[in-house]
């Protein structure tokens, strides 16, 4: 007996064609970059943007965050209108003014932050959260600029700060202002640290260079999601520097946990209980 | 398994951080011929003089001295701009350019080293102590590119090329504690490729170091004075350069990043240095007018490393200005100030949004 039975004769229905195809997928599953595990993106959504076999966690934009952070994701920004002056007329392969309109009106913000004020279980909190797709999240004058008038609305009214961060580091365009920005927060801090109010600083894919080596690791609470890449050098300069390869899970999250750099990471669909219980810890 | 047997070993230790060694600077014949004219005019100027005060010259010789006064300062003009970004950048990083240590024997006295983080190790990139500052004792911290006397290659190695890993930068901390304990001044020497990029200062928090350097200097209750001697690299130049008043020496630079490192990421081509140099504004002048540094301290004559003895004595003039004007602050005010200094930095604008 064979196996396999024609049941029916007669020739198959013909397959739609290539561009029907696409129509009709499109858009709805992602591939994880991880496991090659294929998602159904609206699961994919209701799970966080975190991929449910391998524990991936997708990058999500600034606006995704705080709807997840805030109670009931709701939340007034403030600060929208800050934008750089290019202070340099700094130009690489293109004028970095055309390079900011441009990113400007495609992402739809003036730059890489995004400042709110909500609640998060029931304390008032301010949260900064950094635009990675905004050059990179870059640090310059405005980024700066925000996160110093953060810091100090939380301290004029007595509540706490949470930053996301997710930045390659400082704004190159902006040369030693964007530098100068790192000390400004951080002398803020020092502030706001003085008046006995809480500061947790969320770490994401990827935080580097100028941002970790200020306001991201002076938090009371340094915590970060899993598998972000965090560092103060970028992997490539280290491994030109030292002319070796770098091994797997370098400067990721739990590489950092391990080291004693961070107090916890905390997978994303945890985080907002974290902050509330981290909260209800430091205000009484 | 630790990272560093994970890899093969080094054929040439030095190939990585080749890139950070300091060059001869070329100094052309017309800046020379230019130098010597200046020379001259200088010469002329004090043969008019001849030691007289000027209100005692009589209106045709004044006028004589201010004209060629004009002169030289034309001179200088254009001595200065005949280099180019990337020269001074080149210059900052002159094999002969005084180091801390080399100020802390010219220009104070009964220096004292302190060594270590009492945490992990002692960092030879960054060098603290105790000294004598016009009779009054002071702190000391700065980067350390090379040993004291001899400045091969070996020495700069021994130094890490002044690049310091968390222990440095701990330990400027800790000695910054110290002179807040007991009400010292404290000065800060900046010269420095960068902070380390490597395996075990990534692992012992390179970032964690130099962020708590910048919460905590912003909050020290003594007097910090800044100077920029030589190259302000980044991150690993800030970790030590929060203060009340921040000098950088004229063929200083300061920059948010090693030309040649925004060269490969902008341009994707490290020879782009040049222009890198020019679009970031790394000059004591660009950053003078940009509001990051007070003010530019001269060099002698070919520059810091002609003369050592001639800068540490220009240069302990301004300190001691430094300190005087800001001993007459209260420690609020001095804090406030601080605070004021650096939040001013910066450069934005505020559109109405529709």
């Amino acid at each position: 007996m064979a196996w396999f039975k024609r049941e029916k004769t007669g020739t198959l229905p013909s397959l739609p064609s290539e561009e029907e195809r696409k129509v009709k997928t499109e858009g709805l599953f992602s591939k994880c970059p991880e496991c090659s595990h294929t998602l159904f993106k609206a699961k994919l959504e209701e799970n966080f943007y975190v991929c449910p076999k391998c524990n991936y966690h997708f990058r999500i934009d600034a606006q995704q965050r705080l709807r997840l952070i805030f109670d009931n994701g709701e939340y007034t920004e403030f600060d929208q209108n800050i934008a750089s002056t290019d202070p340099l007329n700094f130009v690489d392969t293109k004028p970095y003014k055309e390079r900011l309109a441009k990113t400007q009106e495609s992402i739809g913000v003036l730059d890489a932050l995004i400042s709110a004020k909500g609640k998060i279980g029931g304390h008032n909190v301010i949260v900064c959260a950094m635009v990675y797709e905004f050059i990179g999240g870059s640090m310059g004058s405005v980024v700066g600029e925000k996160i110093t008038r953060a810091i100090e609305l939380a301290i004029k009214e007595h509540i706490g700060l949470v930053i996301v961060s997710a930045s390659g580091g400082a704004r190159m365009m902006e040369g030693a202002l964007s530098l100068m920005q790192m000390a400004k927060i951080s002398a803020a801090l020092a502030n706001l640290d003085q008046a006995g109010l809480p500061y947790i600083s969320i770490m994401t894919d990827p935080t580097t260079g100028g941002v970790t080596a200020s306001f991201a690791m002076l938090g009371d609470l340094n915590i970060a999601e899993p598998g972000a890449l965090i560092g103060f050098a970028g992997p490539r300069v280290i491994e030109q520097t030292i002319r070796q390869k770098l091994p797997a899970g370098f400067q990721r999250s739990e590489f950092l946990l391990k080291h004693g750099m961070l107090d916890a990471v905390i997978d994303r669909k945890n985080l907002r209980s974290y902050l509330c219980q981290s909260l209800d810890f430091m205000i009484s | 398994m630790s990272f560093l047997e994970s890899t093969k070993p080094l054929s040439d230790p030095l190939a990585g951080v080749k890139q950070y060694m300091p060059v001869e600077l070329i100094n052309d014949a017309e800046t020379t011929r230019l130098e010597k004219e200046l020379e001259k005019l200088e010469q002329q100027i004090n043969e008019l003089l001849k030691g007289r005060p000027e209100q005692s010259l009589s209106a045709e010789l004044e006028a004589e001295v201010r004209n060629l006064r004009a002169k030289v300062e034309g001179l200088q003009q254009q001595i200065h701009s005949r280099l180019s970004p990337m020269e001074r950048v080149r210059n900052a990083r002159h094999f002969d350019r005084p180091y801390t240590l080399d100020f802390a024997h010219l220009l104070f006295d009964n220096f004292q080293e302190i060594h270590g983080d009492r945490r992990y190790s002692d960092d030879p990139a960054i060098v603290c102590g105790m000294a004598n500052f016009l009779g009054e004792p002071v702190i000391i911290i700065g980067h350390q590119k090379a040993n004291l006397k001899s400045r091969k290659t070996e020495d700069r190695k021994e130094r890490n090329f002044g690049m310091p890993k968390p222990e440095g930068y701990r330990k400027a901390l800790r000695v910054m504690k110290m002179a807040e304990k007991f009400n010292r001044p404290i000065f800060c020497f900046i010269d420095t490729p960068g902070a380390y990029p490597g395996i075990e200062a990534e692992e012992r928090g390179q970032a964690e170091a130099i962020a708590r350097n910048l919460i905590e200097m912003s909050r020290i209750k003594v007097p910090i004075i800044i100077t920029v001697t030589g190259e302000g690299g980044s991150g690993g130049a800030l970790a030590i350069g929060v203060g009340d008043v921040v000098y950088i020496l004229e063929n200083a630079v300061y920059s948010v990043i090693s030309p040649e490192g925004c060269a490969a990421i902008l341009w994707k081509d490290a020879a782009k240095s040049d222009k890198a140099a020019q679009s970031m504004r790394v000059t004591a002048q660009d950053l003078k007018a940009l509001g990051i540094v007070d003010e530019i301290i001269p060099e002698p004559k070919g520059g810091a490393h002609k003369d050592h003895k001639a800068m540490a004595q220009i240069l302990g003039e301004y300190l001691a200005q430094a300190l005087s004007t800001v001993r007459c602050l209260s420690t609020d005010e001095l804090l406030e100030q601080r605070y004021e200094k650096f939040r001013r930095m910066g450069a934005f604008e505020e559109r109405l949004l529709s």
